[in-house]
C-alpha cells in the first residue's frame, strides 16, 4: 500500500450525453502540491466538483469511477461527505455570508458555545456562542495562513484578498482537514498577496495537508508545487514531476492537440481593404470586459480572437452587436457602426453565433424550422408571402421549410424532421442549427463565439469546415473568438490573442503554437 | 404496451383536464336521470361559452410575449366597462349602442394597456403577481371613479340623489342581446347564439392571423426566448406592450359582449371577479404560462363554463345543495395552481 491519502481512479463523467471525463487518474501523497492545469473546459472544474461532492454532480447521474480516502474506498455524494472525508474547497467565488465577521465566517456553524440556562432546556441549537473561543481558534487558523486579518471585520469591508485568505482560514481551521482544493485562488490577487498566499501553501503543505492547486499562472505552479498534472478533454496528458518539466512544456501539453497540423493554405491579406475597424472599444459585459481593443479586419479574412477565459475575448463580439452595454468607434465598410442596437448591426448584414447556444443562440422549445428562419424574417423581411393584395403577410411555411431541409443536409444536422424542437437535439447538432440561422441570412460579416464548445470531435470539424466552406465560397468575413487556440490554427488567417480587454498581440496562424501560448498566459508575469 | 399507450396519452392530455372532461361527460349523462332537459343545458352552455370567450381569448397575447397569464384582466374590462356606460350616457341606442360601445371602448383599452405594458417592462419575471394586484387596485380606484364621474343618464345613476352609477344597469334597450339574437337558431327547446359565436370567431381568426405574420412571430419568439429575440434585432419592450394592449382591448370588447349576453351593466366590485375564471379556463384548455392557441380558448372555455353551468341542475337536486359555487373555485383556483408548478417542471426538464 502507497501512503497516498487521496487517490482518485478511472474516474468517468458526462453531462447530457456529452463525456467530460474519460479517464482520470490522480493521486496525493500526504504534504504534497500537485498543481492541475488545463485550458477552459478541459475538465478540472468537474474532477474537483466531483472530489468536493457538488450537487450538480449527482443531479445530473453522478460519477463512474472509484475515490480511496487513506486507501479506503468512500463514496462522496455530498459536500457534507467530502467535509467529513477531510476534504476542503476554496472556491473560485467566494462562498462567504459578507455580513459576518471573519471569525464568524471561519467557524460558521462549528462554533464552539457553552451550556446556558435556556439551552438546557430546549437543547444543543440554543446553547450560547463562546465568542472568546472563537476569536483564538480563527486568529490561530489566520496565523497559520500567514497574514495579518482584523478577525472582527465584516467580509463585505474586505479587500479581495482578505476573503481569499478568510476562506483559506476557514478550511484549515477544520482539525480533520487532509486534502485542501485551491480553485485558482491567486487570480484575483494581487502580486504581493498572491506571493504571500504562495508562501502560506507551502507552509500548509509542511503541515502534512495535501494540496489541489488549480492555476493558469504557470509560473506560480512552479514554484509551489511538487508535481504538475495536465487535464485536456477529459484525460490526463501529462503528470509529471515538477523538476523535470519547463512551461514551455507545459503549455504545449495544455493547448497542443495536433500541434503543427495546420490544414489551410496561407492567404494573404495585408495591402486588402479593410472592412471592420475598431478603435477603443470598451464593453461592459459581467467577467469579459473588453477594455480598449483596437483592431483592423480585413475584407474576407477569417480573423481568429482567443485568449484565456475572463480576458475579454467574448465581451467583443456581444459588445458590437448590441448585447452588452458597449462604446467605442466601430467602423464597417466605411461608415460608422451604431452598436447600441442589435437591430442596427444586423441590417448591416453583420451576423452573430452566440456563445451562448441554449441561452442566446436558440428557440430551445420551437421547431428547427423557427429557429433558422426567425433571424432572416426579422431582419430581411424574407419568409414571408403578401396575402390581401399585400395587406398582410404571413409567414411562407414552404419557403421556410426549403430553407431548412436545405441546411439540415448541407451542414449534416441530425434530427427527426424540420419540426423537431431543438431542445430535443444533441449540443452538436444544436450548433449546427445555430450556424444555419446565420448563414441563412446570408452575412457579409459574421462573428463566431466559441463554436466549438461542449460539443464532440467530429461535430467540431463538421463546424469548422461549414465555416471555412463559407468563408471561401462567399467570400464573407469570419471572425472567430475560441478558448482552444488549435483550433484557431486550424482554420484562421490571423490570430489575436485578447489579454486583460486589449489586443496582446496579433500573429498570422501558421506561426508555432508557444507563442500564442506565451501571449495567453502573459509570458513572464 | 397499450397501457402505456393510454398512460402517455392521459399525460399528454393533461391529468387534470382528463378528470375534468370526464366530469363533465359523468354530468351530461347524469342529467336526464334528474329531471333536468338536456337541450335546455345545451342551449346554457353555448350561452355562456358565447358570454366568456372573448374574455379568455384576451389572455392569448399576453401568453406569447411571456408576461404570462393576464391577471391584469380587469384593465381591460374597465376600458369597456367605460365605453359601454359613455356609449349610453350619450344616448345611443339599440346596436348602434353596441358599436359606439366599442369605439369609445377602445381609446381607453390602448391607453390603459400601453400605461400596464410600461409597467410590467419594469418588473419583467414577476408580471403575474404585480398584474393582479395592480388589477385589484385599479377596480378599487374605479369604484370612486363610478361614484364620482359627471354620468347624469337616468338609465345609470342612482334614483335618489340623480348622480353615482349603480351598482347594476339594465341593457334594455341598449345593447341587450344585439349579438345573441343576430342569426339565432331555435330548434325546441334549444338555441344557438350564433351572433356572438360569429363575433368570437371573427375575433379568433384575426389573433390566428396575426400570430402568422412578421410581427406575431416575433412575439411568439420573445414569449419563448426574449433574449434570441434581442439579438435577432426585435425591439422586446416594444413587443411586449404590444400584446398587453391587444389583451386589453380583447379585455375590454370580451365585457361588452359578456354584458349583451347577460344583460346587464355590473359595476364596482364585478371586475375583480373575472379574472380567475378567464385565466383558469385558458388552462384547462391546455394552455401552458408561455404557451396557448386558439384551439385551448374553445375547449377551455367549453369545459369550464360546462362545470359552471351543468353543476348547479345536477349536483343540487343530487344532494339538495348549492355546490356549484365550491367546485367552481376549486376547478378554477386548483387549475391555476397546476399550471404554475407545471411551468417550474418544464424548467427543471431543461
Amino acid at each position: 500500500m502507497s501512503n497516498n491519502v487521496l487517490e482518485m481512479k478511472n474516474i468517468k463523467k458526462s453531462y447530457y450525453g456529452t463525456t467530460v471525463l474519460h479517464d482520470i487518474n490522480l493521486s496525493l501523497k500526504e504534504g504534497e502540491i500537485v498543481g492541475l492545469v488545463g485550458e477552459n473546459g478541459a475538465g478540472k472544474s468537474t474532477l474537483m466538483n466531483i472530489l468536493f461532492g457538488d450537487e450538480v454532480i449527482a443531479s445530473t447521474g453522478g460519477y463512474e469511477g472509484e475515490i480511496l480516502i487513506d486507501g479506503k474506498v468512500e463514496n462522496i455524494g455530498s459536500s457534507f461527505d467530502a467535509l467529513n472525508l477531510g476534504i476542503g474547497m476554496v472556491h473560485q467565488e467566494f462562498s462567504l455570508i459578507p455580513g459576518f465577521t471573519a471569525t464568524e465566517n471561519i467557524l460558521f456553524n462549528r462554533e464552539p458555545s457553552k451550556k446556558s440556562s435556556i439551552s438546557s432546556i430546549f437543547g444543543d441549537r440554543l446553547d450560547t456562542l463562546d465568542r472568546k473561543k472563537m476569536k483564538d481558534i480563527a486568529d490561530s487558523a489566520i496565523d497559520k495562513v500567514g497574514v495579518k486579518i482584523n478577525d472582527s471585520m465584516l467580509v463585505a469591508n474586505m479587500p479581495v484578498g482578505h476573503k481569499q485568505f478568510t476562506e483559506i482560514a476557514r478550511e484549515i481551521s477544520k482539525d480533520n482537514l487532509k486534502v485542501l482544493i485551491l480553485d485558482e485562488p491567486t487570480a484575483v490577487l494581487t502580486e504581493k498577496e498572491a506571493t504571500t498566499l504562495l508562501m502560506s501553501i507551502k507552509n500548509l503543505a509542511s503541515r502534512g495537508i495535501a494540496i489541489i492547486f488549480i492555476s493558469h499562472r504557470l509560473n506560480e505552479i512552479l514554484d509551489v508545487c511538487n508535481r504538475v498534472v495536465v487535464i485536456r478533454d477529459g484525460f490526463v496528458v501529462k503528470d509529471s514531476d515538477i523538476k523535470s518539466i519547463t512551461i514551455d512544456e507545459i503549455t504545449k501539453c495544455m493547448i497542443g492537440r495536433e500541434v503543427g497540423e495546420r490544414k489551410r493554405d496561407d492567404r494573404n491579406f495585408d495591402g486588402k481593404g479593410v472592412i471592420m475597424s475598431i478603435k477603443n472599444l470598451y464593453v461592459d459585459m459581467p467577467g469579459e470586459n473588453v477594455k480598449g481593443f483596437n483592431i483592423d479586419i480585413y475584407d474576407g479574412e477569417i480573423l481568429g480572437i482567443g485568449g484565456l477565459a475572463g480576458q475579454g475575448k467574448l465581451g467583443i463580439p456581444n459588445g458590437i452587436m448590441g448585447l452588452y452595454d458597449a462604446e467605442g468607434d466601430v467602423e464597417y465598410k466605411g461608415k460608422k457602426l451604431d452598436i447600441t442596437k442589435p437591430i442596427c448591426t444586423l441590417e448591416e448584414d453583420i451576423a452573430f453565433v452566440s456563445e451562448d447556444r441554449r441561452g442566446v443562440g436558440l428557440l430551445l422549445d420551437e421547431s428547427l424550422e423557427w429557429n433558422v428562419s426567425f433571424l432572416t424574417m426579422q431582419v430581411k423581411n424574407k419568409f414571408l408571402k403578401k396575402i390581401l393584395g399585400g395587406l398582410i403577410s404571413y409567414r411562407d411555411n414552404d419557403e421556410i421549410k426549403k430553407v431548412t431541409d436545405h441546411y439540415i443536409e448541407a451542414l449534416n444536422i441530425k434530427c427527426t424532421g424540420t419540426k423537431q424542437k431543438a431542445r430535443e437535439l444533441s449540443g452538436g447538432n444544436q450548433q449546427k442549427v445555430c450556424l444555419a440561422k446565420a448563414f441563412a441570412m446570408a452575412p457579409k460579416f459574421l462573428f463566431v463565439s466559441e463554436p466549438t464548445r461542449g460539443i464532440d470531435v467530429g461535430a467540431k470539424a463538421l463546424v469548422l469546415d461549414a465555416l471555412k466552406g463559407y468563408n471561401v465560397k462567399h467570400g464573407t468575413t469570419v471572425v472567430m473568438v475560441s478558448s482552444e487556440i488549435e483550433e484557431l490554427r486550424q482554420i484562421c488567417d490571423r490570430i489575436a490573442i485578447v489579454s486583460d480587454g486589449k489586443v496582446a498581440g496579433i500573429y498570422k496562424a501558421s506561426e508555432p503554437v508557444e507563442k500564442f501560448g506565451a501571449l495567453m498566459i502573459g509570458a513572464g508575469v | 404496451m397499450k397501457e402505456k399507450g393510454i398512460k402517455k396519452f392521459i399525460h399528454d392530455f393533461g391529468v387534470p383536464r382528463f378528470i375534468i372532461l370526464c366530469f363533465l361527460i359523468a354530468l351530461f349523462i347524469l342529467a336526464p336521470f334528474v329531471g333536468a332537459d338536456l337541450p335546455t343545458q345545451v342551449t346554457n352552455l353555448l350561452n355562456r361559452f358565447s358570454w366568456n370567450a372573448v374574455l379568455v381569448l384576451a389572455m392569448v397575447p399576453m401568453i406569447h410575449s411571456g408576461c404570462g397569464l393576464n391577471f391584469g384582466l380587469p384593465f381591460g374590462i374597465i376600458a369597456g366597462l367605460l365605453g359601454g356606460t359613455i356609449s349610453i350616457e350619450l344616448g345611443y341606442t339599440g346596436v348602434l349602442s353596441f358599436v359606439m360601445a366599442i369605439l369609445f371602448a377602445t381609446p381607453f383599452a390602448i391607453i390603459f394597456g400601453f400605461l400596464y405594458g410600461t409597467l410590467l417592462n419594469h418588473i419583467k419575471g414577476g408580471e403575474m403577481m404585480v398584474a393582479t394586484y395592480v388589477g385589484f387596485s385599479a377596480v378599487s380606484f374605479m369604484c370612486m371613479m363610478w361614484l364620482l364621474l359627471p354620468y347624469h343618464s337616468p338609465t345609470m345613476v342612482w334614483g335618489y340623489e340623480g348622480k353615482g352609477l349603480r351598482t347594476t344597469i339594465s341593457l334594455e334597450g341598449f345593447y341587450d342581446k344585439v349579438l345573441s339574437s343576430f342569426l339565432e337558431i331555435k330548434i325546441g327547446n334549444l338555441s344557438v347564439p350564433t351572433g356572438a359565436i360569429l363575433f368570437f370567431a371573427l375575433l379568433s381568426f384575426i389573433m390566428w392571423s396575426f400570430l402568422k405574420t412578421k410581427t406575431g412571430t416575433a412575439m411568439t419568439a420573445v414569449g419563448s426566448n426574449p433574449v434570441f429575440a434581442k439579438a435577432s434585432g426585435i425591439n422586446i419592450d416594444k413587443i411586449r406592450t404590444l400584446s398587453v394592449i391587444m389583451s386589453t382591448w380583447l379585455a375590454a370588447i370580451g365585457i361588452l359582449i359578456y354584458e349583451q349576453g347577460f344583460g346587464f351593466i355590473q359595476l364596482y366590485m364585478a371586475p375583480f371577479n373575472m379574472a380567475l375564471p378567464a385565466v383558469s379556463a385558458i388552462l384547462i384548455g391546455g394552455a401552458s404560462v408561455n404557451k396557448a392557441s386558439i384551439a385551448n380558448v374553445i375547449i377551455g372555455t367549453l369545459l369550464f363554463q360546462g362545470i359552471v353551468t351543468m353543476t348547479p341542475t345536477v349536483m343540487n337536486s343530487m344532494i339538495h345543495m348549492d355546490m356549484s359555487e365550491v367546485i367552481r373555485i376549486i376547478v378554477s383556483n386548483g387549475m391555476i395552481l397546476y399550471a404554475l408548478t407545471r411551468k417550474t417542471d418544464d424548467r427543471r426538464d431543461a
